[in-house]
């Protein structure tokens, strides 16, 4: 960030706390996208020590079996699980589906598409990946 | 005569704590917070504050306002964290005993309170705003382009833009991206595309189509939160993204 330009920069893009579930939403999106880009990354890496033969496989899918492993697993799910049903949210927005119509405003001037549609999407996104995530530790600490 | 009293005591002077941020870019290197006690009623703005400020304590404090009744767009700044526009905000409704008031974030400060809005309305100018077509009305035979209520209504609403620049201070894209268009001109190109007078859609979405254009909005909604005559820049953009993805004709 430069004073001449006063931008915000990554500090206020990253603040969640001012605008609202559909900020949250926002941040949300853009730390899963980046997590599930870091997944991706170490998973091509994970998977490429098949070269390593049988054996070299084995040793490292011990490492996704310990207890670290399995919350690491879990947060993949819930961010592969929110990325997936709020991107198909962000998606439909931005084909101007579910965003309202365009109306003479009346005070105190609710914005339409920040209607509940969106709201309960979003919320959905946030429960559904608690639950995948609940479910994926149960069934890996289940074993 | 006891109506009267506690008519009074309701209406009687609070005092709260004013912060201004204070820079001065040809002098200091960063912001600094003043901070002034001054009288408050139920129905002060944060603007008669500032101006309470000037008149009274340190008349230096910089800040731009004009109208005092959210119809310039002159006095955005930031109020206790959230931009608004300084004489629609009454200190009554932020509900705190601090006001703090800062510069909008991502613009350039000329001192103080009062930031450029140059490039504003460059990218304001810059998507076209105005009617685009070849014939004018004097030429037209029916002497004036007619349009229907409901055609009136696809795009009123975003008519209300007084070009204030809080949307563009909230934006998280605009937060980090220099270049970006920004929420208030690709509303207003929205406004003019939807216009059924207007015959520039084709161009003006041309000129928003670019990769620091219409793209680079990831629908926050921050923008429509924070606009202070409800035009919903947001669902304009949204809107302007169905004519280009083809869900829109």
């Amino acid at each position: 960030m430069t004073q001449d330009e006063h931008k915000e920069g990554f500090k206020g893009m990253a603040n969640p706390s001012r605008y609202g579930i559909e900020r949250v939403a926002y941040w949300l999106m853009r730390l899963s996208g980046l997590g599930l880009l870091a997944y991706f990354i170490g998973h091509i890496y994970e998977t490429s020590n098949i070269l390593r033969g049988r054996v070299g496989w084995n040793e490292f899918l011990e490492l996704t079996q310990t207890t670290e492993g399995h919350i690491v697993l879990a947060i993949v799910i819930a961010m592969c699980v929110f990325h997936t049903v709020n991107g198909i949210r962000v998606m439909l927005g931005h084909g101007g589906v579910g965003v309202g119509k365009p109306a003479r405003p009346d005070y105190p001037y609710d914005p339409a598409s920040q209607n509940y549609r969106h709201k309960i999407g979003i919320y959905s996104a946030i429960i559904l990946a608690a639950i995948a995530m609940m479910y994926g530790l149960a069934v890996m600490f289940g074993e | 005569m006891a109506q009267v009293s506690d008519v009074a005591d309701n209406q009687s002077s609070q005092t709260k704590t004013l912060r201004i941020a204070r820079y001065n870019p040809e002098k200091n290197s960063e912001k600094q917070f003043m901070e002034f006690s001054v009288p408050v009623e139920k129905w002060t703005t944060v603007l008669e504050t500032i101006l309470n400020v000037k008149q009274h304590q340190d008349h230096s404090v910089g800040v731009r306002y004009s109208c005092r009744q959210a119809t310039c767009g002159s006095c955005g700044m930031i109020i206790n964290g959230k931009p608004r526009l300084a004489c629609f905000t009454k200190v009554s409704e932020l509900d705190s005993d601090v006001v703090t008031v800062e510069p909008m974030n991502n613009f350039p400060i000329i001192r103080d309170l009062a930031v450029k809005f140059e490039r504003l309305f460059d990218t304001h100018h810059k998507i076209k705003p105005y009617l685009d077509r070849d014939d004018t009305e004097l030429e037209s035979d029916a002497k004036e382009f007619l349009q229907s209520p409901e055609e009136l209504e696809q795009y009123i609403q975003f008519a209300n833009c007084i070009k204030c620049g809080l949307c563009n201070s909230a934006c998280p894209t605009m937060a980090t991206d220099s270049s970006f268009v920004g929420p208030q001109a690709l509303a207003q190109a929205y406004r003019y595309v939807a216009d059924s007078r207007d015959k520039g859609k084709d161009s003006r979405l041309k000129i928003i189509d670019e990769s620091h254009g219409i793209w680079r909005c990831h629908f926050a909604g921050s923008c429509s939160q924070v606009c202070p005559k409800g035009v919903d820049p947001a669902m304009g953009i949204q809107l302007l993204r169905g004519y280009m993805l083809g869900f829109r004709s």
